[in-house]
């Protein structure tokens, strides 16, 4: 409560910072803003070169490795090629909305990181009700991408839009009772107090809600196999078709900052965030935010991509039942065994995902198929 | 409340990632759903068929090549199977074993592109295809041993083939052979249950079994819906009486039946090889055949199970250097004119797949 007082009505005032904020509020702001700055841009760099090599491991051939050693430096020859590209804009697009876009749709990315604990206390904003801003926050790029869609006047863009605001609406839910298991075993929703209340990462914890939010997330940020939006095989790019030269790159950049910001914040919320011994903590971060994205290329090479109206179903008949059958079970353990041994409840809980899981895979069907015409 | 909608037009092509050369659908849509779909193409016309009626009989065997571009050996072969009949040629033993092993190779080598693609269209990001361009790279490195070229081969002759094989390729061949089943196996362990490949794939894109006799399909569309047909089988050309081999077909006609049958052409083709393999006789690899021939005022049809479907040609002789008339019958282009009553009501995604499970050829469509 305190530093939402601050950050609201007391700007600047040093009695009121708390203490483990360096200097004064500003220099903190100023810190910490840069980090971020320059954690995400260099980590997307890493996470560009990283996937391009890793998806070409997995798909039998070399990727990237003629720039640099390693082709390390293939990133940077990216950014240089797309910033001298010509800017192309269609006569018939809505040019204001057009040129706004990427700006509305990269913006609230890098807003996530303010509340993501690098550190103990190492973050821009303990804000008191962290992980509700990220939620609230991170819907709004989906703004961008609709402005993208519908400015670009390009009936490719605007279907893989609607695609993409069906996705997020459909999606939302059962990430947000996903994290509403996390917040209940925590009893709290700023991030670091997540991360603190993780003697043991919450991914034993709870399982279920681990699962759910890994593929409600991997949807909402369009990764396969739900990568309906920018489906390269039906709707060429998708809502970025019509985007080239710097404006491109501002999407190819929110996708993967976007990727960044979702591993950021499953490394919090599940595996213990910063947590780890003998490594300084910010190293552990960074080891497991890297992990979760291998994942995600891991699903991207493997796995073909579902269709729209199995996504939907995806998400009403599976995900979100599931979502509010952990809620439950994860309100009942914390009310009624408060202290309960972890090593007592890791197995009980992995056995209730198993058995969840196949059981509801038995009774629901995906999508609808034929519609007669 | 009622919002007013109303259908509109999308040009999916002729310049798309997934229309498989220059093809367009001009699909009207209400929502995702197709509610109508007009197939046009034209946008790869060379002419072929009249610029065969320009050149000698052997001279039109480069052109072959560019139709099935992924399958030029077939494409030659059929042609070289029509003028032999035509002519009245006689094709040495050796030749037609030869003949038949790089029939089968190209088989392999187009449904490994054919099943890539479609894993592709269904938005499987790039891997199953690369895996698979992989093998048909071995393939690949085969012809260019038998004739120096990896896409347009211009190898078969009338009479015969261009030239003998080398002696590094039957052992090459041999383990080409070896390894292939495993790599096949491979392909099943990882799509053959793939979950989402089988919501994807499964019962979308029906083509009953009336439909696909009615409109003519051939090849693994008309094989996939339940039809045991193969030319191989039905009209054996060259020497395919002489080998043991099985003709896979699906039950349903979706998607997923023409994928699988195209998995289980490419062990059938694996067993044919393996049978030619063996029994290759020594020999001459081609007849004795003028440079220019004059076959007797007439015409003849000869087809083949091309990887694609039944190719024919159908050429008409004045008793001159060049044909009268050369006709192609593509299976790509016959095989597409399903399309329209597949996709209709389908969803895009979903005709973008059923139009990747037929498989067809641009260069072939088109002529």
């Amino acid at each position: 409560m305190n530093i939402i007082n601050l950050g609201i009505n007391n700007l600047g005032q040093p009695a009121t910072l708390p203490p483990d904020w360096p200097g004064g509020f500003w220099w903190h702001w100023l810190v910490f803003t840069i980090i971020i700055l320059a954690f995400v841009l260099s980590m997307v760099m890493g996470f560009i070169y990283f996937e391009r090599r890793g998806m070409a491991r997995m798909q039998a051939r070399l990727g990237p490795n003629r720039v640099g050693p390693f082709g390390l430096l293939q990133p940077v020859a990216d950014a240089i090629k797309v910033l001298l590209k010509e800017d192309i804009v269609p006569s018939k697009a809505d040019k204001i909305v057009h040129w706004l876009a990427p700006v509305v749709a990269f913006v609230p990315v890098l807003l996530i990181f303010a509340v993501v604990p690098f550190q103990d206390g190492a973050l821009l904003a303990d804000l008191n009700i962290g992980i509700l801003y990220v939620v609230a926050i991170s819907s709004i790029s989906t703004v961008g991408i609709f402005m993208a869609g519908w400015g670009s006047s390009n009936k490719y863009s605007l279907l893989g839009a609607m695609r993409g605001v069906a996705a997020i609406v459909s999606y939302e839910i059962p990430v947000v009772l996903a994290i509403a298991g996390v917040v209940m075993i925590a009893g709290s929703l700023s991030m670091n107090q997540i991360v603190l209340a993780q003697n043991v990462p919450f991914i034993l914890l709870q399982p279920l809600g681990f699962l759910l939010f890994f593929i409600g997330s991997c949807a909402e940020i369009n990764r396969s196999p739900f990568d309906l939006l920018e489906a390269d095989s039906e709707l060429v790019a998708g809502f970025h078709t019509e985007y080239s030269g710097m404006k491109f790159a501002m999407f190819y950049l929110v996708e993967y900052a976007e990727a960044l910001a979702m591993s950021a914040i499953i490394t919090t919320l599940f595996l213990g965030g910063w947590r780890g011994p003998i490594l300084p903590p910010w190293l552990w971060f960074v080891i497991k935010v890297v992990a979760v994205f291998f994942v995600m290329i891991w699903t991207r090479t493997t796995l073909p991509r579902i269709r729209i109206d199995q996504m939907m179903a995806l998400a009403w008949k599976f995900l979100l039942p599931l979502a509010m059958i952990n809620l439950v079970i994860t309100a009942v353990q914390v009310l009624v065994w408060p202290t309960a041994v972890p090593w007592v409840m890791i197995p009980v809980n992995l056995a209730i995902m198993a058995v969840l899981v196949v059981v509801w895979s038995k009774f629901f069907k995906l999508g609808w198929g034929r519609v007669e015409v | 409340m009622a919002l007013k909608t109303e259908p509109f037009v999308l040009n999916i092509g002729p310049a798309h990632p997934s229309t498989h050369g220059v093809f367009r659908m001009r699909s009207t849509l209400d929502g995702e759903v197709i509610v109508d779909m007009e197939p046009v193409f034209g946008y790869l016309h060379r002419g072929i068929e009249k610029l065969a009626e320009e050149r000698t009989y052997t001279g039109v065997i480069p052109l072959t090549d560019r139709l099935d571009y992924l399958a030029s050996m077939s494409n030659n072969l059929a042609y070289c199977l029509a003028v032999e009949k035509l002519a009245g040629i006689e094709v040495p033993e050796r030749a037609e074993y030869l003949r038949v092993i790089l029939a089968e190779l190209q088989r392999i080598a187009s449904h490994l592109i054919a099943v890539g693609a479609f894993l592709n269209d269904c938005g499987a990001f790039m891997t199953p295809i690369l895996y698979m361009i992989r093998e048909r790279e071995k393939i690949l490195d085969l012809f260019d041993m038998v004739c120096g070229q990896r896409l347009t081969y211009n190898f078969m002759r009338v009479g015969g083939v261009s030239q003998d094989i080398p002696e590094e390729f039957l052992p090459a061949l041999r383990r080409f052979v070896g390894q292939m089943p495993g790599f096949i196996d491979e392909y099943d362990r990882f799509l053959k249950e793939n979950e989402i490949l089988l919501a994807r794939a499964k019962g979308v894109g029906i083509l009953t079994r009336e439909m696909a006799i009615n409109s003519s399909a051939g090849g693994p569309v008309l094989r996939g819906s339940g039809v045991k047909w193969d030319i191989r089988k039905a009209d054996p050309y060259s020497i395919y009486d002489r080998f043991e081999f099985d003709i896979p077909t699906g039950a349903a006609g979706d998607c997923y039946d023409r994928y699988r049958v195209r998995v289980e052409e490419m062990r059938q083709s694996v067993r044919i090889i393996k049978q030619a393999m063996e029994q290759l006789p020594s020999g001459p690899v081609r007849s004795e055949v003028p440079h220019l021939i004059h076959p007797p005022v007439g015409e003849a049809y000869a087809h083949i199970e091309a990887p694609k479907g039944e190719l024919g040609f159908y050429l008409v002789s004045d008793n001159s250097i060049a044909p009268y008339r050369c006709h192609v019958r593509a299976p790509s282009l016959i095989n597409l004119t399903a399309l329209r009553d597949m996709v209709v009501g389908w969803k895009i995604a979903d005709a973008i797949i059923i139009f990747g499970s037929i498989d067809i050829c641009m260069g072939e469509v088109d002529r």
